[in-house]
């Protein structure tokens, strides 16, 4: 669990970050969005000290962040960024050995660290291991670099624009692979992300950052239905808030007995994918794999606040 | 226009290939080697055919031949590569054989020396080699065996006795082992100057990296260094190191004097810093941003962000740093002659002195394949750092 209580860095007479406290539960991921200069990349790096706060404190499962010297503290947090951030002259396996070399682990425990990594990420270790960060593609450099956060098992991982990089298709499976992965780990992770809809895919909880301020920390519905200031609302968008919404539920939910023609629906897509199964095939229900259906009618109030999927 | 199609093929040119046989045709036609009845007097020219008869004849024609290949665009480059080779090896051999022909039977005293006609020749064919090289693309590891075949090559001709009777050999066999010393002083001079300003020149970059303050400062003042000309510097170190060695006590006992080896090292080793200092400066700011920023961010403390990610960065940038010094200061020893710090400068002023050309050639050639070798090397050696980094990909 890490809390920030009244965390604030000013530069001169600027304040990049003011008064900001929020609390990240254990194996929860905080999505801090914000436009460029609202502060939630300085937020983030006060949390494992490459910016020293101003005033407030960081505590890790209870610990005062600023009792342990900076770069201890930092090899047990997980730390990725934008555009990788690879060392151009060490291969895959030396990158991802990073930190478990800084932690002197032995070498027959490292490797067998950076192999289960590669599985993990589905980069076959024997192809990948001995190549160079160059010899990569852009989503493969992005996923070594998840790797080396990772590698030796930090409870905590701060990420800062880490699929920034990426094309539209590989960001998605690249978001799709890390919700998968910190589900398994069960590792707390802390993102930081201009982009509305890569915080409602990926946020237990969603921050919204504005000129220092940290205007609002709630859930991803809470968020759309009952947005905190004119500023949030305008960055969610009025025009997709239905369809952010239905993404947020999955067809389980929402199924209810009987049957429907056609070909059925898996009960773990998206409230958003159904509607869209529904108006391109011009079909008013859905039958769910394994049993029951999806009306038109219930998507309809689920994409309304305070609709069918408000408390799942 | 179907009539002028073919004809303009027929007269497709190689450029550099035009050059090079008008270079050393031009050659051809001067004479090849200069005889002298001893080592001061003037002397006569002696072409190909003049000093060979027949052979001579012979050599003259093959020679042309090689160099008129080259001339259309189509000759394939490895067939350029082998004749340009031939062309070198059969100038240096003619060299030899004019020599042993025109020097009288146990005159140790007359000097046949190469005249303007082995120069061309052997410029024309030096550049179609490399002409040659340039075309083919070789791969490294082939690159590095041709060069080390090229040095053996010198070696295997240099000791066969083929280029005994020319001037510059005379020279040298009447000065073996002062030769070998001071080649050995060279390279003293060269490799200790640069290790000085290795050793001093990438802590003050890396120091001048941490601290900015202190950048416009010192590269300012190894600028205004690197601004004196290298008489004058050496002819600084005289009285200031004479003065020093003079009044501290234990310097002249530690070898600091005004003239000798040492303010031949200390002037090298000033010239050498820039480079050395600002390539490291150069090569640290272009470490990427978020290498360094991951590396902070992934718990390495500021030793382990130098030692093991930005050092490890510059390497190609500081390697072409040693490439443009040790060149450079191949080159400068040679001034090193001037105040007593051998190396091969003392033949060059000897036979300045002496109205020699002989002596100074036996300075100035050693220098220059010194430097050749050494220029090639360490181009290589960077090529292929930056090959397997990816740079440019």
């Amino acid at each position: 669990m890490i809390e920030i209580e009244h965390l604030t860095r000013r530069y001169g007479d600027r304040t990049v970050v003011r008064d900001v406290s929020l609390t990240v539960g254990r194996g929860q991921i905080a999505a801090l969005v914000g436009t460029s200069g609202s502060g939630k990349t300085t937020l983030l790096r006060m949390i494992n000290r490459l910016v020293q706060p101003t005033a407030g404190r960081v505590l890790i499962d209870g610990t005062d962040t600023a009792t342990v010297p900076a770069h201890l503290l930092r090899r047990r947090i997980g730390y990725a960024i934008q555009g990788h951030g690879l060392f151009p002259h060490r291969t895959v396996a030396q990158n991802i050995a990073t930190v478990p070399r800084l932690l002197g682990w032995d070498a027959a425990r490292i490797r067998a660290r950076v192999d289960e990594l590669l599985d993990l990420f589905q980069l076959p270790p024997v192809e990948f291991r001995d190549r160079l960060p160059h010899q990569l593609s852009g989503g493969q450099q992005q996923r070594v670099g998840v790797s080396r956060a990772l590698a030796a098992r930090p409870d905590l991982l701060l990420m800062d624009e880490p699929f920034g990089a990426l094309d539209p298709v590989i960001r998605a499976s690249a978001q799709a692979d890390l919700r998968r992965i910190q589900r398994e780990l069960g590792t707390t992770l802390v993102i930081v992300t201009h982009d509305i809809d890569e915080a409602m895919a990926l946020g237990d909880r969603i921050g919204v950052m504005d000129q220092g301020l940290l205007l609002q920390y709630a859930p991803p519905r809470a968020i759309l239905t009952d947005p905190a200031t004119p500023f949030v609302a305008r960055l969610i968008g009025t025009d997709q808030r239905p369809f952010h919404l239905l993404s947020l539920s999955r067809v389980a939910d929402l199924a209810t007995p009987g049957t429907a023609d056609g070909p059925p629906v898996a009960p773990d897509a998206s409230l958003r994918d159904a509607l869209a199964l529904c108006l391109w095939s011009g079909r008013g229900a859905l039958p769910v794999q394994g049993g029951g259906v999806v009306t038109l009618e219930a998507l309809r109030r689920a994409a309304r606040p305070g609709g069918a999927g408000a408390d799942p | 226009m179907a009539a002028a199609a073919p004809a303009r093929a027929r007269v497709t040119l190689s450029r550099p290939g035009v050059l090079f046989a008008a270079i050393g045709l031009a050659g051809l036609a001067l004479p090849l080697v200069q005889f002298r009845a001893n080592r001061i007097v003037a002397g006569e020219g002696a072409s190909l055919p003049g000093a060979l008869g027949g052979w001579g004849w012979i050599a003259a024609a093959a020679l042309a031949a090689a160099l008129l290949v080259g001339v259309p665009a189509r000759t394939p480059a490895r067939l350029r590569l082998a004749l340009a080779l031939g062309g070198v090896l059969v100038t240096v051999a003619a060299l030899g054989a004019s020599a042993g022909a025109l020097t009288p039977p146990g005159d140790r005293i007359a000097r046949v020396s190469p005249s303007a006609g082995f120069w061309l020749l052997g410029l024309a064919f030096a550049l179609a080699v490399a002409d040659a090289l340039a075309r083919i693309g070789l791969a490294f590891r082939q690159r590095w065996a041709l060069l080390a075949g090229a040095v053996a090559v010198v070696a295997l001709v240099l000791g066969s006795g083929l280029l005994d009777d020319v001037s510059v050999m005379r020279e040298y066999q009447a000065r073996r082992d002062v030769f070998a010393r001071e080649a050995g002083r060279h390279l003293l001079l060269a490799f200790g100057s640069l290790g000085a300003a290795l050793a001093v020149g990438l802590p003050l970059g890396i120091a001048i990296h941490q601290v900015p303050r202190l950048r416009a400062g010192v590269l300012g003042g190894l600028n205004i260094v690197q601004t004196i000309p290298s008489l004058a510097l050496f002819g600084i170190m005289i009285p200031l190191f004479g003065w020093v060695a003079a009044t501290v006590p234990g310097a002249a006992a530690a070898g600091v004097a005004g003239i000798g080896a040492f303010p031949a090292l200390v002037a090298l080793f000033l010239y050498s810093l820039l480079p050395v200092v600002s390539n490291m400066v150069v090569g640290l700011s272009a470490v990427p941003h978020g290498a360094r920023d991951a590396a902070v961010g992934l718990g390495m403390t500021r030793a382990q962000v130098l030692a093991q990610v930005m050092i490890p960065l510059t390497l190609p940038v500081v390697l072409a740093a040693v490439r443009i010094v040790l060149v450079q200061n191949i080159g400068l020893a040679v001034i090193a002659g001037l105040i007593g710090g051998g190396g091969f400068g003392s033949f060059v002023f000897q036979g300045l002195n002496q109205t020699a050309m002989d002596l100074v050639l036996l300075g100035t050639l050693p220098t220059i394949a010194l430097a050749l070798v050494s220029g090639i090397a360490l181009d290589l050696l960077v090529a292929q750092l930056d090959g397997r980094r990816g740079r440019g990909t």
